[in-house]
């Protein structure tokens, strides 16, 4: 009995926690290249509006997925645009974009709410695996979206740390000027992992509007953004971290729902992620001081080439 | 054709006026687009955007019962903004504000005069936002952590609170069942004009506040110190100046004043605790772009709440005669907050063109 609710819990901690984990990879790459994004929350929730409406007008919810994607890339190169070509202040820029995109979607999805979902992903059980006893449900019965998630941590871990294009990008995060004059494009580096990090926001995005809750609500991300952005410290720019952080609050949020049942007020226990975000901020950022770590160098200072 | 950008050695003081006003025009221009594609006609929507703010008294009035609490928070957040520590937390410090007034008027003295109660209930607002602005102030200066996400997670707190308060303990027994506290005595409730909504202590506070800001940010040491501490941290520490109380410091007056602004809200209009988007339509966000577009210039802050009131009031008149969502005021904020941000580029760099002909 006990057994069954910790292995529901655990496995409903997962997908609650998948948009986050997006997210929280994409603005690691922006963040690692030397630009702070604080428009998550903006690109989030066109991802969501994007990918609940185009789905809902093809009856694809892979077209969805892959305009949702899209949507987010393109706000992510808007930021990009003001932060690296114009030398904005970045984190005016990223809350311009955050503001922009919840009016937006407030607005192109006046006409989707209370509207069903067209279709939904389906679990797919991945065979052999998912019968291992205890692991295999919690693990290996999801939908195609959080093996994607889970996929992309080694993947985004390896072009990070073990390749040339992850050196590129870590040493334009650092030291622009000098990667400039070792030849790496600076500014492609960045528009590219900006324009990546739009793209895994606007896939958490979808993964609430068209497999979480699945429906369209305006405001649907409900400070999810922000969780990101706390969460890129916890995990130091790492995916594997990002992993962790972001499962963590998957479990948050289960608990968030299951304790309502027992009588707490569902307003106190609102405030339960937010606080723990905070929480998990001030963890993160000990952390990154005691391990010397250190946000990249260059982190939310435009670069120019002139000015040397 | 190349671009060149190269930095300017002092603003150029045309295009520190000018920029603004091009920024905004470009941005209403890109906006127009939008209503376009939503299939309302830009032209429809700004003109009654425009009378629906400023074209009637009752439209005026209502524009400035707005620009009260913007100005109010966005003359805080100009000063935390000149230090660079990004408050981003105005809504909710404005809500802790409210609750703290409601608790004078309500339950700490709800007997008194109003010439005790009305100050009590504006000293106790300013010590709630205080506080709420201070907590990300200390865990920014002591912790080193990120005062835009602490803050703004204690928007989110303060938000969840006020609901708890008007949902549980607080909810008042003659307000059929909607969240809202009882109703505040008589006392407790601020004057207003004639005939509008504008309770006008608050707004002569709020002026009052602007002028008073900038005089402390240009003629005072405080306002040096945190000038400095926004342009070269380093240069600050290494004069003696303590970055921990800078830091607090911002965070505490701003905060206070977001605070302010919500006793302004519940005193003065609400006359009760709401829940709280009843109490706020996010004019702690909109305050950012009021501090920002006023180029954190507390006297330009009063004109920039002017104009934001007046796109909260033509706003609300174009979604209920255009069938718009209520986020459509989000886009504006979007967009002309982008624009603003570009446009600061022509102050800072001059941008020279070179037409080169190719071989």
């Amino acid at each position: 009995m006990i057994l069954e609710f910790i292995v529901a819990a655990l496995k409903a901690a997962i997908p609650a926690g998948t948009p986050l984990l997006f997210g929280t990879l994409g603005e690691i790459y922006a963040e690692r290249s030397g630009v702070l994004n604080l428009g998550v929350e903006g690109m989030m929730i066109m991802g969501a509006v994007t990918g609940f409406g185009v789905t809902l007008a093809t009856g694809n919810v892979w077209l969805g997925i892959t305009f949702a994607a899209m949507a987010g890339g393109l706000l992510g190169l808007v930021h990009a645009f003001l932060s690296i070509t114009l030398r904005a202040n970045q984190v005016v820029s990223g809350l311009a974009l955050t503001m922009f995109g919840l009016g937006m979607s407030g607005m192109l999805g006046k006409r989707y709410i209370g509207t069903p979902p067209p279709c939904r992903l389906r679990v797919a059980p991945i065979p052999l695996l998912r019968d291992i006893p205890f692991l295999g449900p919690i693990l290996f019965q999801h939908d195609p979206l959080v093996y994607l998630s889970v996929l992309l941590v080694p993947l985004l871990w390896f072009v990070l740390f073990k390749t040339r294009a992850g050196i590129s990008i870590r040493s334009v995060g650092e030291a622009p000027a000098t990667a400039d004059a070792l030849g790496v494009n600076v500014f492609l580096v960045r528009y590219l992992c900006v324009f990546l990090g739009g793209v895994l926001a606007g896939l958490g995005g979808a993964y609430l509007s068209l497999v979480y809750v699945p429906a369209w609500i305006e405001g649907m991300t409900a400070g999810a953004g922000w969780i990101v952005i706390a969460l890129t410290i916890f995990a130091m720019w790492s995916p594997g971290r990002a992993l962790i952080g972001a499962y963590l609050f998957g479990a948050v949020k289960v608990l968030q729902y299951r304790l309502q049942p027992l009588g707490v007020s569902p307003n106190l226990l609102n405030m339960l992620p937010f606080i723990f975000t905070i929480i998990v901020l001030l963890a993160g950022t000990g952390e990154v001081i005691r391990k010397r770590i250190g946000a990249p160098s260059a982190l939310s200072i435009p670069y120019a080439r002139e000015e040397k | 054709m190349r671009v060149r950008m190269e930095k300017r050695l002092i603003p150029s003081r045309w295009m520190t006026l000018s920029a603004p006003i091009l920024s905004l025009a470009l941005a209403l221009l890109v906006i127009a687009f939008v209503f376009l594609g939503y299939g309302v006609s830009p032209l429809l929507a700004y003109k009654r955007i425009f009378v629906g703010a400023f074209g009637s008294l009752y439209g005026l009035s209502e524009t400035i019962v707005k620009a009260t609490p913007l100005m109010i928070c966005g003359v805080g957040l100009a000063i935390a903004f000149k230090a660079l520590v990004w408050n981003i937390g105005a809504e909710g410090q404005l809500l802790m504000g409210a609750v703290a007034a409601t608790w004078v008027a309500l339950y700490a003295i709800p007997d008194a005069p109003a010439v005790v109660l009305l100050p009590c209930m504006f000293v106790a607002g300013f010590l709630g936002g205080a506080f709420w602005g201070v907590i990300p102030g200390i865990l920014k200066a002591k912790l080193r952590a990120n005062e835009v996400i602490t803050s703004l997670m204690m928007v989110y707190i303060a938000s969840e609170l006020v609901n708890y308060l008007v949902y549980g303990p607080w909810k008042g027994a003659e307000e059929w069942g909607f969240p809202y506290s009882s109703k505040f005595p008589s006392s407790a409730q601020l004057p207003r004009l004639l005939g509008t909504r504008i309770h006008y202590p608050t707004l002569i506070l709020a002026l009052l506040l602007a002028m008073l800001v900038y005089v402390l940010m240009m003629r005072t040491k405080l306002g040096y110190e945190i000038r400095v501490t926004g342009e070269n941290p380093e240069a600050a520490r290494y004069a003696g100046m303590s970055y921990f109380k800078t830091v607090v410091l911002v965070m505490l007056i701003s905060g206070g004043l977001a605070g302010l602004a919500g006793v302004g809200e519940v005193a003065g209009i609400h006359h009760r605790l709401r829940y709280p988007q009843g109490i706020s339509p996010g004019y702690g966000f909109t305050a950012i772009i009021v501090a920002w577009l006023g180029r954190l210039n507390p006297l330009a802050v009063i004109l920039t709440s002017l104009l934001f009131g007046g796109l909260l009031v033509g706003g609300d008149a174009i979604q209920v005669a255009l069938g718009l969502p209520v986020a459509t005021i989000n886009i504006f904020n979007g967009v002309i907050l982008f624009f603003v941000l570009g446009g600061e580029l022509l102050t800072r760099y001059k941008i020279t063109f070179e037409w080169r002909r190719e071989e």
